[in-house]
């Protein structure tokens, strides 16, 4: 029944780790269902939590204030709020989060919800010359944005993945000069494979983009005055820039817990289908449960050789929130499983993208629909004759119909007889790296958290 | 006023853009960019853009009251800019 909390298990005090999205959601859940005890939310940075999907769009761009990112606010939370303090440790026996400032908090329930941070250039000497940044929180988003506001001769982004590209398409709008260095064949071959990678390589040259593939960059330059001045890259080519977006992705924020008994490694914790954290042993921390992108669980459309999932993208983050804090009010009887489809969109390059289920896991795509000029096509993508997911671009209105081949796992190609798609599906290799990218990391790749 | 548009719930319609031109709009011809913050003499015509989406992907947020606590509260405070 839901609203009504088991009064057996009730707790009196829920500490939430992490005020970004999902904690904020997750309080949002915990109230809405009707816990009315002691809720505290602890956050690293000094902000009331903020949305961040536009911090590579129209903050970096300067047509958004970052003060206008705050999130919108469903629920009246009544909430403690720690903000500008990091978690230093969790004491497991002791139910007790103990702060970098020296303080703590004790709990019943705990809610870990810290997510990631970006991945920092390895080098701290280059990392530090003025014109190098990376871009994850409202900082960074300022900081770059204006950076790029006094027009800077020739922008390097440092990786082809979502953020930067996206941060290049906004370098175009701006009408600065940018190259991406990307180590694979393409840019965001690790979320669409190359085949897809392909098209948007097109895509990003036809917007201006210098893009580099098959390198990365090995040296950062600076000149006299510690102003970033070039780059060198592993192919012994050399190029001049005043300004570098280091966007060679994301770490997660783990280093607080690794002296736990919690299953914790650089890939995220471990949680079940319930978002329980499980501890080394695979048994279940009754009073832990964990959401976002910090999170790694077994989805039962993709448990593949039993591999873990997790998914760095804001829809996860708010309905992995509200079923965990479900299931912390929740007698075992009534829980629910985090079962969603993965989702995510981004716009780049007059690309609207949108994308249902996990193309990461594909061996082949298909184009189901496309234009004249692929001005808006959807891309469907299959493992083994099954359609494990599909993304749109410009053609968002196509995509609930392909949700349910996903969820269906329909045969692959699937048979659309769709106006506008090809005579004969013809199917191409997706293109995946077989060492798969981090940013869906399937639990295969060797990834170890560098403790800062 | 906050607001929040669902993004993955979005197709594009566009309704939203009729309806309150000063908050949404298309970046690039199809992406949906809007002010999270718009001003609240903006309300009337954001609650009929809220009314007006086809896939009710638009969700209008109660006031920054808990946030003003959660300011107050913040121990290392430092602002940007």
């Amino acid at each position: 029944m839901a609203g009504h909390i088991n009064e057996m298990i009730a707790p009196e005090r829920i500490v939430i780790v992490g005020a970004s999205l999902a904690g904020l959601r997750a309080a949002e859940a915990l109230r809405r269902e009707g816990f009315m005890g002691q809720l505290t939310l602890i956050g690293d940075e000094p902000y009331p939590p903020y949305d961040r999907p536009p911090l590579s769009k129209q903050v970096l761009g300067g047509r958004l204030a970052v003060e206008h990112t705050t999130l919108a606010l469903f629920q009246r939370l009544e909430a403690q709020w720690l903000l500008g303090v990091p978690a230093r440790r969790l004491d497991l026996a002791k139910r007790r989060v103990l702060l970098a400032d020296g303080r703590s908090v004790d709990f019943d329930y705990l809610l870990i919800a810290t997510g990631t941070c970006a991945r920092p250039w390895p080098d701290a000497e280059e990392a530090a010359l003025d014109g190098v940044f990376v871009l994850r929180n409202r900082d960074h988003a300022c900081q770059v944005s204006a950076r790029l506001a006094t027009r800077p001769r020739h922008v390097l982004v440092a990786g082809g993945g979502f953020i930067g590209c996206e941060a290049a398409s906004v370098c175009r709008d701006l009408g600065l000069d940018v190259t991406i260095v990307e180590r694979g064949p393409t840019p965001l071959g690790g979320v669409l494979g190359s085949t897809i990678g392909q098209i948007m390589a097109q895509r990003q040259r036809d917007y201006g983009v210098y893009l580099h593939t098959g390198a990365v960059v090995t040296t950062l330059q600076g000149n006299q005055d510690h102003r970033l001045c070039g780059a060198q890259l592993s192919d012994g080519c050399s190029l001049e820039a005043d300004v570098a977006i280091i966007a060679l992705g994301a770490i997660r924020n783990v280093e607080w817990l690794l002296n736990t008994d919690l299953s914790v490694d650089g890939r995220g914790i471990v949680c079940d289908l319930y978002c329980r954290a499980l501890d080394s042993q695979g048994a279940v921390v009754e009073n832990v449960f964990v959401a976002g992108d910090v999170a790694r669980w077994p989805h039962p459309l993709y448990a593949y050789d039993h591999q873990l999932l997790a998914v760095e993208h804001w829809g996860n983050a708010v309905e992995q929130a509200a079923i965990a804090a479900h299931n912390m009010l929740s007698p075992s009887f009534e829980y629910r499983r985090h079962t969603a489809l993965p989702r995510f969109w981004s716009s780049q390059f007059g690309f609207n993208m949108k994308s249902v289920g996990l193309p990461t896991v594909a061996d082949e795509v298909v184009i189901t629909q496309c234009s004249f000029g692929m001005r808006r096509f959807t891309a469907v993508y299959g493992r083994q004759g099954q359609t494990v997911a599909a993304v749109s671009f410009n053609a968002g209105q196509m995509l609930p119909s392909y949700q349910t081949l996903v969820e269906q796992a329909a045969p692959f190609p699937p048979d659309l007889h769709a106006a506008d798609g090809p005579a004969r599906a013809q199917p191409m290799p997706a293109g995946f790296p077989a060492q798969g990218h981090p940013k869906y990391d399937t639990g295969m790749e060797p990834y170890t958290v560098s403790q800062p | 006023m906050r607001i929040i548009v669902d993004l993955n719930r979005c197709q594009s319609f566009g309704q939203c853009c009729f309806a309150a031109p000063d908050v949404f709009h298309f970046h690039n011809a199809e992406a949906l960019e809007y002010d999270p913050a718009p001003d609240e003499a903006r309300r009337w015509d954001v609650i009929r853009a809220a009314k007006a989406c086809p896939v009710q992907a638009i969700q209008i947020g109660l006031d920054d009251e808990e946030y003003e606590g959660a300011q107050r509260e913040k121990t290392h405070g430092r602002s940007y800019q």
